[in-house]
């Protein structure tokens, strides 16, 4: 297992260093001019030059290439253009609260999606089946930036029981990790629910129910460890996607993280922080699939390299 | 009648409804979208103005109905484009095989080891705000779907008899993929094309909602979810309205995605959800 992590995260530093390449191709070879964006069309050509020079967009491309890419093998990701602190440690501040963020969505979602998705595949076309693929169906509909005013209208503006925004206690934390969360918890919740419904066809649980397990029994002892295989792979992807929801959710809550400061750099023209920004995310969105992969493969040693085919 | 089949009679039904709605706007708009009131702003739903008014005294109405126009607009041109681009790149892959197919499908690998969304904001945030910058970087990170799709299927399908059968009557290698294997491909990337229409819909509200997209006085569902985000405690109308419009769109799309799936046995599509 160990030699399988070390190989999954070896693998995973050429997608991040991919991923960086693209970051530096989208700032550096994209049509358009990054500083006319960031001063205007109608600059003075002295002033150009000089921010040019400041972004060493003056020097070859393959330099430029070079020179960011040793950046950030030292981690040093340039000096944000406003207010000229380095741009690793202004990202830095930020990813504990992003953290934050992030796993109380995910536990959201695992807590609603999983009781639910089995549930609902152990009393399949009852009245709870109907209302978790309802749910399912209305919560991936729904977009954070609907949902999350929502939830601040009913919440905090008519009922007065969570505070509308900022960082503070947990129940700062409620409103954005429900708004990040819930849409994950639909996808979860599906997928549970037809991962284990799968897996109740199966004729190993046939033979648990012969040999005279009870229904909660052979779903908690046999069915639930082989479903959860999948239901863990889409956890990895979609922890990564909960990465880059932040910049949404952290805008609607004002939450002081990297989604936050993406937009501020976005607003601000200001592009090393908008590069650094995206570089994190992106590389916890690898992490978090090779992780997917790690764990998945502890789960069900069929995914395992070098595992017999099983037919 | 089948329950999928009856699925995808109310959601085309939904979406029918929501298309004619956007597409006749200009028609059926109460007022102009850009008409402004200064002496009734953020007024609540009324007779004269059945879903209120925003902060400049425009009718929100007739703003969920041309931004219904935006949000139509980008994710036709967004699917087409990504449909083309993805289909042709994934055709070739698969049916090439080697090294090209090798070549093809890192670089597919690599956009989508990437937040699709985060490279969609990036790509805004660097080419400027416009609608067209919007559709042009959902085209560039959504063509990675179909791009996968279309290799797999094609890749199923070249070892079929009856492409060998083609290939042994002389047919030419572009012969035998439009005439014996792309109809077969209509079916998934139709299902695909459909989850793919409803990701675009909340990528440009996303975008837009957080000023990348359509610019004012333009309407646009993201922008006015946007707008109304500063008048929640005293106008929680100017939010409510064109999400719900979102989510009726997305729901009927996703509807119909899964309606078509069952009815044309397919298999799951990618998810361009991220």
């Amino acid at each position: 297992m160990t030699r399988l992590a070390l190989r999954r995260v070896f693998l995973a530093l050429p997608t991040i260093v991919a991923a960086a390449t693209l970051v530096f191709l989208l700032v550096h070879v994209v049509p358009g001019d990054p500083v006319d964006v960031m001063l205007g069309e109608s600059a003075a050509p002295a002033d150009r030059e000089a921010l040019r020079h400041a972004l060493g967009l003056d020097r070859p491309l393959l330099t430029q290439y070079g020179a960011f890419l040793t950046g950030l093998a030292t981690g040093d990701l340039g000096r944000s253009l406003v207010s000229g602190e380095p741009v690793a440690r202004l990202v830095a501040e930020r990813v504990p609260a992003t953290l934050e963020l992030t796993l109380g969505a995910l536990v959201v979602a695992i807590v609603i999606a999983l009781p639910l998705g089995v549930l609902a595949a152990a009393r399949p076309g009852t009245w709870i089946d109907r209302a978790a693929v309802a749910f399912a169906l209305l919560g991936a509909a729904m977009p954070s930036f609907w949902l999350g005013p929502l939830l601040i209208i009913g919440f905090a503006i008519e009922l007065h029981v969570l505070p509308v925004s900022g960082r503070g206690g947990l129940a700062h934390l409620v409103l954005p990790a429900c708004t990040l969360g819930l849409g994950m918890s639909a996808i979860l919740t599906r997928m549970t629910r037809a991962s284990v419904l799968e897996c109740v066809g199966e004729d190993y649980v046939r033979t648990a129910r012969a040999k005279g397990v009870g229904r909660v029994g052979v779903l908690a002892r046999h069915a639930l460890a082989n479903a959860l295989a999948p239901v863990v792979t889409i956890l990895g992807l979609q922890f990564g996607a909960l990465l880059a929801g932040t910049v949404i959710t952290e805008t609607i809550f004002a939450w002081p993280g990297v989604g936050r400061l993406t937009v501020e750099g976005i607003q601000a023209r200001d592009y090393p922080v908008l590069q650094g920004c995206i570089l994190v995310i992106a590389a916890g969105f690898v992490l978090a699939s090779t992780l997917a992969d790690v764990v998945n493969a502890a789960l069900d040693p069929r995914t395992r390299p070098g595992a017999p085919e099983v037919r | 009648m089948t329950p999928a089949s009856r699925r995808v009679g109310a959601a085309a039904a939904l979406l029918l409804a929501l298309v004619l709605a956007a597409v006749a706007a200009p028609w059926i708009a109460p007022e102009d979208p850009t008409r402004q009131d200064l002496a009734a702003t953020l007024a609540p739903p009324s007779r004269g103005h059945l879903l209120g008014q925003d902060k400049l005294g425009r009718d929100i109405l007739s703003r969920v109905l041309h931004g219904g126009r935006v949000s139509l607009i980008v994710g036709l041109a967004t699917v087409a484009s990504s449909l083309v681009v993805g289909g042709a790149v994934g055709a070739v892959a698969g049916y090439a095989g080697g090294w090209l197919d090798d070549l093809l499908m890192r670089v597919v690998d690599v956009l989508l080891a990437f937040p699709g969304l985060l490279l969609a904001i990036a790509l805004t945030a660097v080419l400027g705000a416009s609608v067209q910058n919007v559709v042009l970087a959902l085209c560039l990170i959504g063509w990675t779907g179909y791009a996968r799709l279309t290799r797999g299927e094609v890749h199923r399908l070249r070892s079929r008899e009856f492409v060998e059968a083609a290939r042994a009557l002389g047919a030419p290698d572009r012969r035998i993929l439009w005439r014996h294997v792309v109809p077969l491909l209509t079916a998934p990337l139709l299902v695909q094309a459909t989850f793919g229409m409803a990701g675009a819909i909340v990528a440009e509200a996303s975008l837009s909602f957080l000023g990348l997209g359509a610019q004012p006085p333009t309407a646009s569902w993201g922008a006015m979810l946007n707008d109304g985000r500063a008048f929640l405690l005293v106008a929680p109308h100017l939010t409510i309205f064109p999400g719900l419009a979102i989510t009726l769109a997305v729901l009927a799309l996703n509807f119909l995605g899964d309606g078509l799936r069952d009815l044309l046995d397919v298999r799951p599509a990618t998810d361009l959800w991220r």
